[in-house]
């Protein structure tokens, strides 16, 4: 273990990307292998199977289950119209037949001679799977999905909302730490997807889904300005889901931390550039993290790509950046001076790992290894 | 169950545990007639890309063991399973909850009968219960089927009737599983398990609805008669489930099941099992807690007139699924509510930037708090976690609902609910905590400090924690090799904080509330009048006894009534005897300001917390 260390967040300006693009269940595949599409382009479809709804027809007709097979007019696997006579009494003497009818369109999914409900499901729900990212299909997985690749700067996030998202990127703060309030969003920036370095605001936010911008890029954001923006807390960091109308992409978490000068600098130079956003943030099994696509080159065929050319991951060694990601100094970058193999008591009196930072104001301390992020390249 | 095991020839045993982030290894060795631990690894676990097969993450963690211990147990990635002087090892077992455990659905004809019998089941399985359906659960049945198919479960237990019942509302529940055609979380290859555990009179009903669109097996009614459960049966389905069809899906899960000599049990299925066999054993009432990042567990085995085993006790663990330490950690200040956090905090702290703290350790779960205001923070944010699970545990821990009693004149004035909780704090001879803010505090007085505030035992409670989190695999090490299992836990696994003495009842600040003699083995005695609203802590060490009489003031009671003396030999630890004279029933901490510090300032500095912290 004398060699662990937190792995940061990618930040490149140049990398391989491969998006692994799959239905959620079984369907057909619109694109080939070798082809080139556009974000938009939907690369296969599927039908989930409907909703379902039951309607108890034995109690509505006063009748046993065992009699339910008598009454009913459609049998399982039938197709029904909303409204159409599915079951009707016998009646007396073949007078005051009392019907029911179907809710929905679709098919009767069963009859139980148990209970008596009938249950009904909907039409099929189309699917369609959209590219997400401008790329090149590297592979098809027959009747699942593709595997699609190109090049691109890769930015990781910390923390996201909102789901997959694409549009021009626009840069509206002039300073890294500027704040992102309601005056900088304007008519202009519809469809495009804000870039600011410092902090943003809930009216910010409000405004820029007023104008139909997609997405926001932002260093962080206050957690009670989150709150007042969802309606309620996030108690878990599963987040995609939301639909506010609007993507945030945060780089540096929650309080007032400036944006790492790195990222900025590579979104500032692709200003004007497409760019695919999500997001989706799972901090469990399965750690999934927001993400920037930025498409540079879409190659014919991705083994022309030379893979090892970009594989540089820095580890922790000394004279090397790293930053800091818990207080005291949060968010600092400093550099590596001595990792010491021994765990040494901090302040809290906890006996960990640390390693030996030095500041830029030229100081040193130690900081447990579990507090800081390697930066990844 | 596992591979013929001659235990008398067992001297090395490696288990591991394979937990969602790390995978936890420990070589026992048996040394002069003594199975010990005798070191221990870690390593990342490998279920996910790039690697992805669990056994990588295994073969590291046993790799630092065969470093540590110059020991050779691998050969080639394999066992040495023909034991030699410094090669080779005679057994090998493992827990695993990589892939965020075992997650399950339950479903039962009335929500506080079967319903809740069918979630104790899944529970005691070492499942998280995602949800539960019931006929009369006031949704309607297409808001049922929306929410199995959005959850997407690893398994449903599906029960309801007693046996010879009406089948019609069980089968109504058969049906919404069938309709809403629900698909497993891992892999779309296979098909559901579901596990039918009611009424035996509509096994024919339910096969015909769910055998040909899920994984069916049919086990004995969970709930044969409306008095008693019958859990054990669902139990072993669900955990023989779990590994023939959840894990088998896990990557490299298939080979894990071949290298180990007995089958892989959930990690709190396992934790669960060492409970159990340490209050059989010294015929003890006993919680547990397990505070991770993500959840918390609590187990609890008390004796009940309820009970159908021989021993006479129950056992019960509950699982609140987003209460934890860093993934969690923002759950638990929004459901304990950030006013509640703070009230252990004997400092201002700036609201809106603990919001921000929280937040950010909860999207930077594996940072640790280097300041000590942090570390504070943490603990009371730990405080709070373990009293909401606790109270959930309570509140599931009940005997059998919709059971007739016969109830006499005197019950009418009782003023006990219908159906109590099992769990009663004044019988409660041990509490054993683990996970990291519990096992890895800086001091055990953080730790004890911490259980006490959290559980508020009552009487005379004895505390402990495990030093290095080994309960999974002591747990399933139990199943194969008690002997082994019971050593370890008693002689590496817990430490021993102290006694925590607690009489009931309320009074005054500062008025008398009981007086302590404390006779130590050599003879010293020592005596004290504690005032309510104080903590005081008398020195006995790990190892040593004392006999220690209690003398509660009226109105006060330690174990025998108001007012009534009690004599008992209590058992040192590293914290020694703590005495604590804040009230029970309720436990209040003062709302004003500066009493509430001054409080807060007394008791820490009496239990030696956060030496330092008043600057």
């Amino acid at each position: 273990m004398a060699h662990a260390y937190t792995p940061g967040l990618k930040v490149t300006p140049r990398t391989i990307i491969r998006k692994e693009r799959r239905l959620p269940l079984k369907g057909n595949i619109l694109v080939k292998k070798g082809e080139k599409v556009d974000s938009s382009t939907v690369v296969a479809r599927t039908e989930l199977p409907g909703n379902v709804e039951s309607i108890n027809v034995v109690n509505k007709l006063s009748i046993t289950p065992a009699e339910i097979n008598e009454v009913m007019l459609k049998k399982e696997g039938e197709a029904v119209e909303k409204g159409e006579m599915i079951a009707q009494s016998m009646g007396f003497f073949g007078f005051f037949k009392t019907p029911v009818y179907s809710t929905c369109s679709g098919t009767i999914e069963s009859v139980s001679s148990v209970t008596g409900q009938v249950i009904l499901r909907h039409k099929p729900i189309p699917v369609e799977l959209r590219a997400y990212i401008d790329g090149v299909v590297e592979e098809v997985l027959p009747e699942e999905g593709v595997i699609l690749g190109n090049e691109s700067a890769f930015i990781q996030g910390i923390f996201g909302i909102g789901g997959e998202t694409e549009g021009e990127l626009v840069v509206a703060t002039k300073e890294i730490k500027e704040v992102l309030d309601e005056t900088k969003i304007t008519a202009e920036m519809k469809d495009k997807i804000i870039i600011a370095g410092g902090f943003v605001t809930t009216s910010a936010l409000n405004k820029a889904i007023k104008v139909g911008a997609k997405g926001i890029i932002a260093g962080c954001v206050d957690a009670d300005d989150l709150k007042n923006f969802l309606g309620y807390d996030i108690g878990v960091a599963i987040t995609g889901h939301e639909e506010k109308g609007i993507t945030l992409v945060l780089t540096e978490g929650f309080g007032k931390i400036s944006m790492a000068k790195k990222t900025w600098e590579l979104l500032i130079a692709n200003e004007g550039k497409k760019a695919s956003i999500n997001g989706a943030t799972q901090i469990r099994a399965g750690v999934m993290r927001p993400e920037i696509i930025i498409t540079i080159n879409i190659p014919d065929n991705m083994n022309e790509v030379n893979e090892q050319e970009y594989s540089k991951s820095s580890g922790m060694d000394v004279g090397s950046n790293i930053r800091i990601i818990r207080d005291p100094n949060f968010g600092e970058i400093v550099k590596v001076k001595s990792l010491p193999v021994e765990l040494t008591v901090v302040e809290s009196e906890t006996k960990v790992r640390v390693v030996e930072v030095e500041l830029k104001d030229g100081k040193t301390m130690l900081v447990p290894r579990a507090n800081v992020e390697t930066i990844e390249e | 169950m596992g591979r013929n095991i001659e235990k008398d020839k067992i001297t090395r045993i490696v288990a591991t545990d394979c937990g969602s982030t790390t995978t936890k290894a420990i070589l026992i060795e048996k040394i002069d007639g003594q199975y010990r631990l005798s070191t221990r690894g870690e390593a990342p676990t490998t279920v996910e890309a790039p690697v992805e097969d669990v056994t990588r993450g295994v073969i590291n963690a046993v790799t630092e063991l065969e470093e540590l211990r110059k020991l050779k147990i691998l050969e080639k990635d394999n066992f040495i399973k023909d034991k030699k002087e410094n090669e080779g090892i005679d057994l090998y077992i493992s827990t695993s909850s990589a892939g965020g455990g075992l997650q399950m659905m339950v479903a039962g004809v009335v929500k506080s009968m079967t319903a809740e019998s069918a979630a104790r089941a899944a529970l005691g399985a070492g499942a998280i219960v995602m949800d539960t359906i019931a006929n009369n659960d006031g949704r309607r049945t297409f808001e049922r089927i929306e929410r199995i198919r959005n959850l997407r479960p690893d398994m449903i237990l599906l029960s309801g009737g007693i046996d010879g019942g009406t089948v019609k509302h069980v089968v109504e529940l058969a049906e919404i599983i069938g309709a809403a055609d629900p698909r497993p979380r891992l892999g779309s290859s296979y098909k559901l398990p579901v596990i039918y555990a009611g009424n035996k009179d509509a096994v024919g009903e339910i096969e015909a609805i769910l055998k040909d669109k899920t994984a069916l097996d049919v086990t004995d009614n969970l709930r044969p008669v409306m008095e008693r459960e019958n859990l054990m049966p669902a139990r072993l389905k669900i955990q023989a489930q779990f590994l023939e069809h959840v894990m088998a899906q896990a990557p490299g899960y298939k080979k894990l099941m071949d290298m180990t000599d007995v089958d892989i049990m959930p990690t709190p299925g396992a934790v669960g099992k060492i409970m159990e066999t340490i209050a059989d054993i010294h015929d003890i009432e006993v919680v547990g807690v397990d505070i991770g990042g993500a959840t918390t567990d609590v187990f609890s085995v008390f004796k009940s007139e309820e009970a159908e085993n021989e021993k006479g006790t129950i056992f019960n663990r509950t699982v609140s699924a987003n209460l934890g330490m860093s993934y969690s950690i923002s759950n638990v200040v929004s459901e304990a509510g950030l006013e509640n956090v703070l009230r252990w905090i004997p400092f201002d702290m700036n609201e809106g930037e603990l919001r921000n703290k929280v937040k950010n350790k909860m999207i930077r779960p594996t940072t640790i708090p280097q300041l000590l205001e942090e570390l504070m923070f943490e603990q009371a944010v730990a405080r709070e976690a373990l009293r909401l699970s606790f109270d959930q545990h309570k509140s599931l821990a009940v005997g059998l609902k919709g059971v007739q009693k016969q109830r006499t004149v005197s019950d009418v004035f009782s003023q006990e609910d219908q159906v109590s909780t099992l769990v009663n704090l004044m019988n409660l001879d041990m509490i054993i905590g683990s996970g990291g803010v519990l096992s890895h505090a800086p001091r055990r007085n953080q730790s004890a400090m911490m259980m006490i505030d959290a559980f508020l035992p009552e009487g005379i409670t004895q505390l402990t924690v495990d030093s290095i989190f080994m309960m999974p695999q002591l747990g399933v090490l139990s199943e194969v090799h008690p002997e082994a299992a019971t050593q370890v836990f008693e002689n590496d696994c817990l430490i021993y904080m102290g006694t925590c003495v607690a009489p009931v009842g309320n009074t005054k600040k500062g008025k008398p509330c009981m007086n302590i003699e404390v006779k130590y083995s050599d003879g010293k005695t020592e005596t004290a009048d504690v005032a309510f609203g104080d903590m005081k802590v008398f020195p006995l060490g790990v190892g040593e006894k004392a006999e220690i009489k209690v003398n509660p003031e009226k109105g006060f009671d330690i174990g025998k009534g108001p007012g009534a003396s009690l004599t008992k030999e209590v058992m040192g630890g590293v914290v020694g005897i703590i005495v604590d004279c804040r009230g029970r029933r309720p436990f209040v901490i003062p709302e004003k300001e500066s009493e509430r510090i001054a409080c807060l300032k007394k008791w820490y500095t009496e239990m030696n917390l956060y030496p330092g912290f008043e600057n």
